[in-house]
């Protein structure tokens, strides 16, 4: 009914562009799903296309739906509230999805007889890692990356987000590449390129989600009532334009054909592996970091009342970080066929990175200062500082293993995956869980989160899964790369490689045993914000939140 | 210097060129030089563009995700080359649209595994990895044997190739699909042919089912060949240009 | 192009640009006449006016 209504509507004159934009570029997609469906040459292609044309249809309907409901009074908030609920929501779920992926893979490494099953292949560990990854830096940290930035962007620029219909075609289009991309991998569809497996048609529908993306947060900007543009929006631009680049150049490919999922990369050997590891790198510096320092430097002195300790060091290190951050790819490829000059570039960058990382960590430490004792009082608060400590031992981590000679040690072992982990879990976590414990009663206009005493309960369940992953990582992989590496006293190599892996099995259950804790906190978490969302109590109106007069003419 | 950063502050697009720049100095300065040093990649003998089969088989590698716990790059230490053989030459993945080398070794590195095990183990392997190894975490892929192999469109994943200059001939290009089945079917009808293609590849039933082409047949096809192009015997690695 | 040309620019005129780069960055962070314009921004997030706990 209400389609129908809503073309009777569009076609008497209740044109919006936003709204036109988007039904065009739905149209186009049908169009090319059906073509594609039509002719695929092999068959998870074709399931992608009607993948595809299901959530077109669905993004078409929903659009002439919402116009059948008639004009909508102006909304009088002054800011665009519902896009940045929503991405709270497809965080907490996608959090949620992603770790419990990442428990099972766990698991399959320390019970490979219970946790694998002949006849379903794609169950296996080799289609659930890329999907375990995706889910959690993708998934989960791009959604609350969207959100908080939507959230962020318009009470630092004192203006309503840009584009009207458009911020949602954002939302929506990348929970579509989300879907694309997992049952993509399930399917055995991938290009193998590590964070950046998604097919040549998934990379072309993100692009365009991005640009547009790029487009509402510039317009956002553009109509600021400030003269300055606030440093957190600083960073949340440099993640957005150098992921876009990024993405766009490793994913050069030639497809096999326009209907078929098959694509070969644009580079070769050694020129593919330094461009990869350059994006592998720097999604790690511009995703996981960049982004998430943005929401440090407004989630951190707005939750502790405070401004930022030093304005001045966060526009130094903003430069320094991502002018150094995007040289450091190569300390991935230490030892391989990549020429040397390259790696010792690489490793020098790495190691001068560390100061720009303890710079923002400093930062978002020591605007605590003068008011330490909110951390006994606030678990939120405790949580978003835990994880910029964990930020500055990951960033101490990294350039300490990106030395040739450590990481001729650590290279290829769990070392490495618990380096990886201590950032994910400690700083990309926590200081996103505690964004969405902040932004829940924010948009829900409650006082304060459900329960204080839950949040306790997450941050030490967390904090302890934390401290068993790592532990349990560092002292497997120093294990394995000593096995590799040791000689007995005949000069012959002392373990067969079957060793170091028999001699893993312990920790693998710690690890798992660690996530498991891990996924256990983001559940309680879950309960908690979806009591916060629905409390009965009035809507809380913060005092100093009344509008001000101008508030309308936006 | 610093009265122009206020444009920074104040305008959006001139902050984001300032970022693009910035952002782009590295990659510029370390990726391209890659393209025009000559250096970069060795000259040597032995290294050929994969058959269909064996392309085949990578791609199943690839989407079985093999890449997310086995390394194909052996590095230039005693235990290494003690263990796997000879450390792994640029020239080696000039061909591989994307590269193989890993990140991670939960199963031991592959850059050297053909011809080391048997197909028979390979595919005894494959089936049920822990009858061969106890020890192994590694998924089963009994499957595999189980799945014929489409060999329908090997001609436009060669073609995708020679896009990339991988150097394919005319005649390789135009038998694509059957030669994907012939190098599995050593009696059948275009083997003879196939070999003129191919000179020196080996040719074989991989899986044991001799009246089939499996993605087992393309997979272990794909196993035997790696690292065992190169010939070692003419490459100097002490030689000038050799040492990058 | 060879490693040598590569490195003698990378090592000269590269330097020399990156250095003058950071330094920049530096005198105008630390440049007294900024200082006040710096609090103010840091302000940004805590000015309650932009502030929003209404219902849509």
């Amino acid at each position: 009914m209400g389609v129908i209504a809503g073309c009777k509507l569009m076609v008497k004159g209740g044109f919006r562009e936003d709204a036109a934009g988007i039904l065009l570029i739905l149209v186009i997609g049908i169009g090319l799903a059906l073509f594609g469906a039509a002719r695929a040459i092999d068959a998870p292609f074709a399931v992608q296309m009607w993948t595809m044309l299901t959530g077109f249809l669905l993004g078409a309907a929903a659009i002439l739906y919402d116009f059948g409901k008639g004009p909508k009074a102006d909304a009088s908030s002054r800011y665009e509230n519902g896009v940045v609920k929503a991405g709270v929501i497809a965080s907490m779920f996608w959090g949620i999805a992603g770790l419990l992926v990442g428990v099972i893979i766990a698991l399959q490494l320390s019970f490979p007889n219970i946790f694998y099953f002949t006849d379903h292949g794609w169950l296996n560990f080799g289609r659930l890692r890329p999907l375990h990854t995706s889910a959690v830096i993708f998934a989960f940290g791009g959604n609350v990356l969207i959100a908080t930035s939507f959230y962020v962007v318009q009470r630092t620029c004192r203006a309503r987000l840009a584009g009207g219909l458009w911020p949602w075609f954002v939302f929506w289009g990348y929970q579509l590449f989300i879907v694309l991309a997992a049952t993509g991998y399930l399917m055995g569809v991938t290009q193998s390129r590590e964070y950046a497996e998604p097919p040549w048609y998934t990379d072309l529908w993100l692009t365009l989600v991005w640009v547009v993306y790029l487009l509402v947060f510039l317009g956002t900007i553009w109509k600021r009532q400030e003269k300055h543009i606030y440093v957190a929006n600083w960073f949340y631009l440099a993640f957005i334009v150098t992921i876009a680049m990024l993405h766009i150049v490793n994913n050069l490919a030639v497809p096999v054909s326009f209907a078929g999922s098959f694509s070969y990369s644009a580079f070769a050997g050694v020129q593919d592996a330094l461009t990869q590891w350059w994006y592998g790198h720097n999604a790690v510096g511009f995703f996981l970091t960049a982004g998430f320092l943005a929401i440090m430097y407004y989630f951190i002195p707005k939750q502790a009342d405070r401004p930022v300790y030093s304005y001045r060091l966060s526009i130094i290190h903003f430069w320094a970080l991502i002018f150094l951050y995007i040289w450091a790819g190569p300390h991935h490829l230490h030892y391989t066929a990549l020429p040397q000059w390259a790696q010792t570039l690489g490793a020098t960058f790495s190691i001068m990175l560390w100061m720009p990382s303890w710079g923002g960590m400093i930062n978002g430490l020591m605007t605590l200062s003068g008011a330490w004792d909110k951390l006994r009082t606030d678990p939120v608060l405790r949580m978003l500082v835990v994880s910029v400590a964990f930020y500055g031992m990951s960033t101490f981590e990294g350039p300490v293993m990106s030395i040739r000679a450590v990481n001729s040690l650590s290279h290829y072992t769990d070392w490495t995956i618990g380096h990886v982990h201590s950032g994910a879990l400690g700083w990309v976590g926590f200081v996103s869980f505690g964004a969405l414990y902040c932004l829940a009663p924010w948009l829900w206009k409650k006082k304060q989160v459900h329960s204080l005493a839950l949040v306790d309960w997450h941050f030490w369940l967390a904090t302890i899964g934390i401290v068993l992953y790592i532990t349990s990582m560092w002292v497997a992989g120093i294990m394995q790369g000593l096995m590799w590496r040791a000689y007995n006293d005949l000069g012959f190599l002392e373990y067969s490689f079957v060793e170091s892996v028999e001699a893993m099995h312990p920790y693998y259950i710690i690890r798992a045993v660690g996530g498991a804790l891990y996924l256990i906190g983001a559940l309680i978490m879950a309960y908690n914000l979806w009591r916060t969302a629905t409390s009965k109590e009035p809507a809380h109106v913060r005092a100093a939140d009344t509008p001000a007069a101008a508030v309308a003419a936006e | 210097m610093w009265k122009f950063h206020k444009w920074f502050e104040r305008h959006s697009l001139i902050l984001l060129i300032g970022i693009l720049v910035v952002v782009s100095i590295g990659g510029l300065v370390q990726i391209t030089p890659l393209f025009f040093i000559e250096s970069t990649i060795e000259r040597v003998q032995g290294v050929r563009p994969y058959t269909p089969l064996e392309l085949a088989g990578r791609q199943i590698y690839i989407r079985e995700g093999c890449y997310t716990c086995h390394s194909q790059m052996v590095r230039p230490l005693r235990d290494e080359v003690e263990r796997y053989g000879h450390y792994s030459l640029a020239a080696e993945s000039m061909y591989d649209h994307p590269f193989q080398w890993g990140s991670k070794r939960t199963g031991p590195d592959l850059a050297r595994v053909g011809g080391r095990y048997s197909d028979e183990w390979h595919r005894a392997h494959m089936v049920d990895p822990r009858s061969v190894v106890p020890e192994s975490v590694m998924p089963p892929y009994a499957f595999l044997e189980r799945r014929d192999l489409d060999t329908s469109n090997m001609q436009a994943h060669l073609q995708a190739n020679r896009v990339l200059r991988v150097p394919y001939t005319d005649e390789q290009l135009a038998n694509a699909n059957s030669d994907a089945r012939a190098q599995a079917e050593p009696f059948g009808a275009d083997a003879f042919d196939f070999e003129q293609r191919y000179p020196g590849v080996a040719i074989r039933d991989f899986d044991g089912q001799p009246n089939r082409v499996t993605e087992m047949d393309a997979l272990i096809a794909y196993l035997q060949m790696l690292g065992a192009g190169v010939d070692f015997s003419t490459y100097q690695a002490e030689a000038p240009e050799n040492l990058r | 192009m060879t490693y040598e040309q590569a490195t003698q620019f990378a090592q000269t005129w590269g330097l020399v640009l990156l250095v003058v780069l950071f330094a920049g960055v530096l005198v105008y962070a630390l440049w007294p006449g900024n200082r006040e314009k710096f609090k103010r921004a840091a302000h940004t997030p805590l000015d309650k006016e932009g502030d929003d706990g209404r219902e849509d």
